[in-house]
């Protein structure tokens, strides 16, 4: 193999509370330790011996990574994902210099760029030329590069008419275009892409992708950070995943992607409670929670046209009670898809005993993306909650498109928050070209 | 190959760097002069019309009340003329300095660059208030008699000077400023009484003597007295001089001290 284009090792980050980074004391802390924390210091002495200072400080340092590793080849186009706060925005800010790691070591073979964001910099007060040269400058470009491809960028951005306008003036639309043509014309050999799609219009977000993809094409080397899975299956080769500033994961953009929906361990689709942390009072408790295909398995990706079960198993401790259970839907961007419960099948209130209730979600009936379940279980009159688990299990509805789905031969961006398929109906009503008002 | 490790606690500027990235420099400087001066007549009002009142004021109250007017050699509008004009400079330069690196905290945190260009940038639009009002002061100076004097080029040296303990103050501050958000008002204090500590509305002579070695260990003393004699043909008092540059160039050495110590979490802490 080449010399890796990115190689990281043993990388760590570390925060002290308050966002400080460990290792260095400040004026404000040496002042409020000295008069509040005399105790502090008396336990670091007893404590242990000098590297006992980690430790004595252990409740308020926060590795944010630790001990990360990983090797990035020439040409790969390599998706981080993870959850909130899993060490992904800390390992960019690291490799884009703008923060220094607390231990470790990365080397870098290429000119870096690296774009946490579109429009940095950006002035309100100044022309659409003045910002076009100042954000290019903050990104590094010098002044020879950025003449040489302003025209191009102008038209990217098509703002050609208003280039002496101050941008204050410029719709949001055409604020963006123009600062993401910027960023689109950087031409380094290593880029690093924050969720700088997470912005924009669906137009915008298409337009950026598209030319994220053309330099992925042109052989260069992709950092991409991303929640958007779509994305990125679609756009990387590589994945690395973090857990808890940890590599959890690392490998081909699929395995990794599986991996981060399953969660490692326990898979996402799927919940067990230990009866010492079950949801629930002393009428029911919830025992278990998971997402199933037609035929009965846990499934973590289901297929856009097919049903989805969501299963709950529970206890019922005191019988006598009409129980009914409910389920919560979410997607992606946090919206409530739909409540349903199983009022229909409540009755005859249910005896003491183990319980399994099954909800059967229609197919084509749900968009593709991330959709998290609660579930929980209740008495209706009076309005008792015995039970609820928001967000208890997740899973992934896609769309293969195979064309016999609510896409039919259409593969672009498909917005929705339900994607039915619908009857539709055209008769011819008249053989000449007369449209009604 | 770029290499990134972590970083020791006291950290030499970067120079090299620092060169590297001079357009980004320019043109932050230029943004802030730009959006200073947009409304052209707003912004270049705002750099004459400032020391103009200050000096009308002080020249009522210091010279003609106060009585300051009679210790003076010469003129004490001209005296006056050429204290505010470096201070006018030094003090709006530490001021915009030390606010600029929470100002572009959205750089900081989103950017890599030499951090130091950001402060550095912040006294562009002083430095251009500066040459605005030294231009309008030239006609001023010729009508009260301030002839051509051989002296006279040291007065741009002056002024690198002043510009120098600009930076040295400014950058320190904007540190501070970032670390502990009090110093932001402690900025506006702090050159309150570094005006008073300066001789900008009294000359020299009013420190008794045996003192003044003490009272030259502030920059600006040296510098604004330099500037002074240099301009108006006066003599200089190199004594006081001497121990004001050799303070500067310690204060310089703090000041980006307290930078280079706070720099590399700047992105952390602001």
């Amino acid at each position: 193999m080449d010399t890796p284009a990115i190689r990281v090792c043993d990388l760590g980050k570390s925060y002290r509370l308050g966002a400080q980074p460990a290792g260095y004391r400040t004026l404000r802390e040496s002042l409020a330790g000295a008069f509040s924390a005399p105790l502090r210091r008396f336990r670091e002495l007893a404590g242990s011996d000098g590297t006992g200072g980690e430790e004595a400080a252990g409740t308020k340092e926060f590795w944010a990574l630790r001990d990360v590793s990983f090797e990035i080849a020439p040409g790969d186009v390599v998706g981080i994902v993870g959850r909130n706060g899993a060490g992904k925005s800390t390992l960019l800010k690291i490799l884009s210099q703008i923060t220094p790691p607390t231990t470790g070591r990365i080397e870098i073979a290429g000119r870096i760029a690296s774009l946490l964001e579109v429009g940095t910099g950006f002035h309100p007060e100044l022309t659409g030329r003045e910002n076009i040269h100042l954000n290019g400058a903050i990104l590094g470009m010098n002044r020879r590069e950025i003449r040489s491809k302003f025209d191009q960028i102008v038209a990217f951005a098509e703002v050609e008419q208003f280039l002496d306008t101050p941008v204050k003036r410029y719709s949001s639309g055409m604020y963006m275009r123009l600062a993401f043509a910027v960023a689109a014309h950087l031409d380094p050999e290593i880029l690093i892409i924050d969720e700088v799609l997470a912005v924009g219009d669906a137009t915008f977000q298409k337009k950026c992708l598209g030319r994220l993809g053309e330099v992925a094409a042109g052989g260069r080397t992709v950092l991409f950070v991303s929640h958007n899975m779509q994305a990125v299956t679609r756009l990387c080769n590589r994945g690395i995943l973090l857990s808890r500033g940890r590599v959890a994961a690392e490998g081909s953009v699929e395995t990794v992607v599986r991996h981060y929906l399953t969660d490692g361990n326990h898979s996402a689709a799927e919940r067990h409670w230990e009866p010492a942390e079950a949801p629930g009072n002393d009428v029911a408790r919830l025992l278990r929670a998971r997402v199933i295909n037609p035929s009965g398995q846990t499934s973590q990706t289901l297929d856009i046209r097919r049903p989805v079960g969501i299963e709950m198993e529970y206890e019922v401790c005191t019988g006598g009670q009409v129980l009914v259970p409910n389920i919560h839907l979410y997607n992606a961007d946090g919206i409530c898809v739909f409540i349903n419960n199983g009022w229909q099948h409540a009755r005859p209130p249910r005896g003491p005993g183990r319980y399994r209730s099954v909800a059967w979600i229609p197919g084509n009936l749900l968009s593709e993306g991330t959709f998290t379940v609660g579930v929980a279980l209740s008495t209706l009159d009076p309005i008792i909650v015995h039970f609820f688990a928001p967000e208890s299990v997740a899973f992934e509805v896609v769309d293969s498109l195979d064309g016999d789905s609510a896409r039919g031969p259409y593969a672009g961006v498909f917005p929705g928050v339900v994607r039915p398929v619908l009857e539709w109906d055209t008769t011819r009503e008249s053989a000449r070209e007369a449209v009604s008002a | 190959m770029v290499v990134i490790e972590p970083r020791r606690a006291w950290q030499l500027v970067d120079w090299p760097a620092l060169w590297r990235y001079r357009e980004l420099l320019a043109i932050l400087a230029y943004r802030d002069i730009s959006v200073r001066y947009k409304q052209t007549v707003l912004g270049a009002a705002w750099a004459v019309g400032q020391p103009l009142l200050q000096l009308a004021a002080f020249w009522l109250f210091f010279g003609r009340m106060g009585g300051l007017a009679d210790k003076v050699e010469g003129d004490y509008s001209l005296f006056l003329l050429a204290g505010l004009l470096p201070w006018q400079l030094f003090a709006t330069g530490v001021g915009q300095a030390a606010q600029s690196v929470v100002q572009n905290q959205n750089l900081i945190s989103k950017v890599y660059f030499p951090r130091l260009v950001v402060p550095m940038a912040a006294l562009g639009s002083a430095v251009v208030d500066f040459a605005v009002a030294c231009l309008v002061a030239v006609p001023w100076l010729l009508w009260r008699g301030v002839g051509w004097h051989a002296s006279q080029w040291l007065v741009p040296v002056f002024g690198l000077g002043v510009i120098v303990a600009t930076l040295a103050v400014g950058v320190g501050l904007s540190a501070l400023v970032a670390e502990f958000r009090d110093f932001r008002y402690v900025t506006n204090f702090l050159l309150q009484i570094w005006m008073f500590v300066s001789p900008v509305a009294y000359p020299l002579s009013v420190v008794p003597g045996g003192w003044q070695w003490v009272y030259a260990l502030n920059p600006l003393v040296g510098l604004i007295s330099g500037l002074r004699s240099a301009l108006l043909g006066q003599s200089f008092a190199w004594g006081p001089i001497l121990v004001s540059v050799v303070a500067l160039l310690v204060l310089l050495g703090v000041g980006l001290a307290c930078f280079q110590r706070v720099e590399q979490r700047l992105a952390d802490i602001v």
